[in-house]
């Protein structure tokens, strides 16, 4: 069933594309406590394409981007078996360095998080942690981030205001050009634009398209519109498995799966 | 305008409850007020500058002051604060940090419940046995002791409590740039809970500036002027209770003059500590 499907769209979407998997899930199985919550999911993530996540509420896919990262590692009783390699290394290995894995593999959370502190400061702090720049150096660098994340005209003048200062719109920004800043491989959007107005929103995809040149994109949504908008390639999940997994534009137009016409559709979920 | 008759019922119901919860407040605070006012009758006559300049008289003497009192009773609190604050700030670290789902932060958060509502002339008596009499007498640093042993119960729970009302997903957010977990907590958690922090560790000096119970067994008190730790040390709770009931109308008179000074004192602090945790929660 959907096991078979999806080691064959992957092949297929793979030769499809042709680009360079920069992460490859391999039989991903994740537990909260005793309750299953992904069953062998396998799938890759293109470099410098948009993967997007959809499903139904509960059915893993922001689970699913927190293994990325290991965020799960956060709170007892996650546990994760399979494999995820990111440029062929294992990042569930258990010796794994989870702060270098990070610092690789950035994340955008649903609601926006600006730290207590200013504009400024929110960008150049995590710079800080892994490289030493001198001031001109970290201002160029908190601009760069700025202007990437379509927010530099915005706060160019007022630098030291304190981030929780901007509207909400402006703080889902600075936390993508935060994340932006300390030059990541990988970053994962989980929900980004849920707590957003749709002219905030219909920013930061334009700004996802653009990062996707340099960056691998993986983005969980629940509206159906934004992931055929934004994304390269969709991962319809349900119930924890990965039913169906193929480039957006032949998933939303051609389903394989009768449930992720179902989904798409908005007969159910 | 209305006659709906259950409506009317609810409202008149609503009405007498209100009444009854506004007079609830008023009788409270009333008392509040006659202390303060008692306080302030009683204590303002004696306010004079030879109180902070002089130290306390001989029995039947007149002038004098509470000069070794006062400063004794801020030494006191100041190392007390400065030993307990550190001790509250980690352990509640501890447990709202690192220590969140572990079964020893249980134990710990219901030992330091216990702790906290320890009377407080057990933990006197409790510092007498371990330090005071091994040590072979009263003396001030006894007394901080004692009240170091105070404030580490009230710090680590606002310490707690403050950590733990961080939302998570701002640590999240902190360690998903690759932060570790002490950066996290030094730079964001502590950050973003700093006035609550602040405002812990004021009302801890507030409860331990009028303790009285653990003194007494500890630090004694001093007619003379000292502020060497090792000998018994003035302080403001226990002149004042030393004062107090004496037939002497110049000790009488100080000590209400040290009662105000220190319920004046510990007002300024709440008032202080309400005004940073007013501006922390505005920004």
């Amino acid at each position: 069933m959907s096991q078979v499907s999806t080691a064959e769209q992957i092949e297929a979407g793979a030769s499809a594309f042709g680009p360079h998997v920069r992460v490859a899930i391999k039989n991903l199985d994740f537990f909260y406590g005793t309750s299953q919550a992904l069953r062998a999911i396998s799938l890759p993530l293109y470099a410098n394409k948009v993967t997007a996540f959809i499903g139904p509420s509960g059915c893993g896919k922001s689970t699913l981007l927190r293994v990325l990262n290991r965020m799960y590692d956060l709170y007892p009783n996650q546990r994760a078996e399979g494999e995820v390699l990111l440029d062929g290394e294992n990042i569930l290995a258990p010796d794994l360095d989870l702060n270098l894995l990070r610092a690789r593999v950035g994340m955008v959370f649903q609601k926006p998080t600006p730290f207590p502190m200013s504009i400024y400061d929110n960008i150049a702090f995590g710079v800080r942690l892994y490289e030493k720049l001198s001031r001109s150096e970290m201002d160029e660098r908190v601009e760069q981030s700025l202007t990437r994340a379509a927010l530099w005209k915005e706060v160019k003048d007022k630098l030291t205001a304190s981030g929780l200062s901007l509207s909400g719109g402006q703080q889902q920004r600075l936390c993508i050009a935060r994340t932006v800043a300390v030059k990541p491989e990988v970053i994962l959007f989980d929900e980004p634009c849920s707590a957003l107005d749709p002219i905030s929103t219909a920013r930061i995809e334009e700004l996802i398209d653009e990062l996707k040149h340099d960056y691998t994109i993986a983005i969980v949504t629940h509206n159906m519109q934004q992931a055929s908008r934004v994304s390269d390639t969709t991962a319809f999940m349900y119930l924890g498995e990965l039913m169906e997994f193929g480039k957006t534009n032949e998933m939303f137009t051609r389903p394989q799966n009768p449930k992720t016409q179902d989904y798409i559709t908005g007969r159910f979920g | 305008m209305n006659d709906n008759p259950f409506y009317t019922v609810r409202k008149r119901k609503s009405t007498i409850w209100m009444t009854l919860c506004l007079a609830a407040t008023v009788f409270g605070l009333a008392w509040l007020v006659m202390i303060l006012a008692t306080l302030l009758w009683n204590g303002v006559a004696g306010l004079k500058p030879s109180v902070f300049l002089q130290s306390t008289p001989p029995p039947g003497s007149q002038g004098g002051g509470l000069a070794n009192a006062i400063v004794g009773s801020v030494m006191m609190t100041f190392i007390g604060v400065a030993i307990g604050a550190p001790i509250g700030l980690l352990a509640g670290t501890y447990m709202a940090e690192y220590g969140r789902y572990q079964k020893l932060t249980t134990i710990i958060r219901f030992i330091n419940d216990i702790l906290l509502s320890a009377p407080s002339i057990i933990i006197g008596l409790f510092v007498y046995t371990t330090v005071v009499v091994p040590m072979g007498g009263f003396s001030g640093l006894a007394g901080a002791l004692a009240l170091a042993v105070i404030v580490i119960p009230v710090v680590v729970r606002t310490t707690e409590d403050m950590l733990l009302l961080v939302p998570n997903p701002i640590r999240e957010a902190a360690s998903a740039l690759g932060f570790p977990r002490s950066h996290v907590i030094r730079h964001i958690s502590y950050r973003a809970a700093r006035t609550g922090l602040v405002t812990g560790i004021l009302l801890a000096v507030a409860r331990v500036s009028g303790e009285t119970a653990p003194l007494l067994f500890t630090a004694l008190s001093n007619q003379f002027w000292s502020v060497d730790l090792t000998k018994t040390v003035a302080n403001l709770p226990v002149t004042i209770n030393n004062f107090i009931n004496s037939a002497d109308g110049n000790w009488k008179q100080l000590a209400w003059t040290g009662a105000l000074l220190i319920t004046s004192a510990v007002l300024g602090l709440s008032i202080a500590a309400r005004s940073i945790g007013g501006k922390g929660s505005k920004s």
